[in-house]
């Protein structure tokens, strides 16, 4: 085995290390950078915004959002992601296990769902490393969501 | 290299043509597929990853054509590749094989024989077995089976092959990790491969020296550098089964330009060592090219 390759092996087995301790971390720090990224409370309402419009256009999930109050969704999903941010920002909604409990959520919608929130954020501008700390932080809730 | 360049130009030209333009190649997030690997299963170019090809998530179907392209110092090989898989749980895949001989045709016809190149096909099965590689703490495990057939086994036969046909088993684990390093998203993979072949079934199965299964480790690193290029590198133990020559492990470094669910584009530098070097070739190294369109 030639010697790249040993380091290569062994550097990801080091970081699949640090990032498993990471992940169990389910109550993520306060992280003002990753806050300021998404632009604070308000860029974070444009993000839940434009996320609401392609939600609305999106045929794989439209349906579990009809009739919803749309007010009230845009402020709890604005609060939600402002707090697990690290944002000054109380979530006041329902828990995931509990409010998609009946809602029988696929990976196909889950992964449609993840789609365009990230289409929202690239709409906003949120630097890629932003995004992609934003949605680790999503990601603990999958069990919840898909009600496994 | 023009006329690879022309074929592939041509090829993908064809690819585009024949992925439809306005279906929906799936639900799973963009590159979440991998590439097509040389013997079809989605993967990186040179080994299966847990991944299953194309985009189908758990309602869906989605389907990968592919054309690539390695061109080694003395060797050419080229594969075209189809597979589909049912709601990310079934994969099955096609791919054929051909590597010109190039620079061994004059050595081989000293020793009485006329063949400028080798054939095989291979047909895949991969199941995912557990796990999601995004979504799951433990990433996602898949097992896999290639079926390989040699189609010009005069050579292979030669050299001290015991078989024209065999079987490859494999287990697979891919994890992404997101916002690993500086921000960015890392894939990780590993597979456990068992099997008989010599240089991937392209010089047979089983050999002189060697005619039982071995297992076989293969792995992967891939960063995201966004969500349409990546970068990494790969690696594949290899099994040394034949006295005429020896067989080296294969490792290369990769970019992959995935710009929607529909298309990627990957090119490597690859390293396959010595192949069945009769003629003192020495170390096989050079690029790779891989266009694969996804409906």
């Amino acid at each position: 085995m030639k010697l790249p390759v040993v380091l290569l092996i062994l550097a990801s087995l080091a970081l699949t290390g640090c990032q498993t301790t990471g992940n169990t971390d389910r109550s993520p720090e306060p992280d003002p950078a990753l806050y300021e990224q998404l632009g604070k409370r308000t860029g974070i309402a444009d993000i839940v915004e434009d996320l609401l419009y392609l939600i609305v256009e999106d045929e794989r999930i439209n349906g579990h959002f009809a009739g919803i109050d749309v007010g009230q969704f845009h402020t709890n999903l604005t609060d939600q992601l402002c707090s697990l941010s690290g944002g000054p920002c109380t979530y006041t909604g329902r828990g995931m296990r509990e409010s998609h409990a009946d809602m029988n959520i696929t990976d196909t919608e889950f992964n449609a769902l993840a789609e365009d929130l990230i289409l929202a954020m690239e709409q906003n501008n949120v630097p890629t490393a932003a995004q992609n700390r934003l949605i680790k932080r999503l990601v603990p809730m999958y069990p919840d969501i898909r009600n496994l | 290299m023009n006329t690879c360049a022309s074929t592939l130009a041509a090829g993908c030209l064809a690819l585009f043509a024949a992925a439809p333009a306005a279906a929906d190649p799936g639900s799973r997030l963009w590159a979440t597929g991998g590439v097509t690997s040389i013997e079809g299963s989605a993967g990186g170019g040179l080994s299966p990853w847990a991944l299953l090809n194309g985009y189908a998530s758990d309602e869906e179907w989605s389907g990968t054509i592919t054309l690539s392209r390695a061109k080694t110092d003395d060797y050419s090989l080229d594969v075209t590749g189809a597979g589909i898989t049912w709601q990310n749980r079934v994969e099955l895949t096609f791919a054929r094989q051909t590597l010109d001989l190039d620079s061994l045709v004059f050595p081989l016809s000293d020793a009485g024989l006329d063949e400028d190149e080798l054939v095989q096909d291979i047909w895949g099965v991969k199941v995912r077995l557990y796990g999601d590689a995004l979504y799951s703490r433990w990433g996602q495990w898949s097992a896999g089976i290639q079926y390989k057939q040699s189609r010009e086994y005069t050579v292979p036969e030669f050299v001290g092959s015991r078989d024209d046909t065999g079987t490859d088993f494999y287990l697979g684990g891919s994890k992404l990790f997101f916002a690993a390093i500086a921000g960015r998203n890392l894939l990780v993979n590993g597979t456990l491969r068992a099997t008989k072949a010599n240089q991937g079934g392209l010089l047979g199965f089983g050999g002189d020296r060697n005619d039982s299964y071995e297992a076989m480790a293969e792995g992967s690193v891939s960063l995201f550098l966004t969500r349409k290029w990546l970068v990494g590198a790969e690696y594949r133990q290899k099994p040394d089964n034949l006295g005429f020559a020896t067989e080296d492990d294969w490792w290369d470094l990769f970019v992959a330009w995935v710009p929607d669910r529909r298309v990627s584009v990957t090119a490597a530098w690859v390293d396959l060592g010595e192949v069945a070097d009769i003629a003192n070739l020495g170390d096989q190294t050079g690029a790779y090219l891989s266009l694969q369109a996804s409906f």
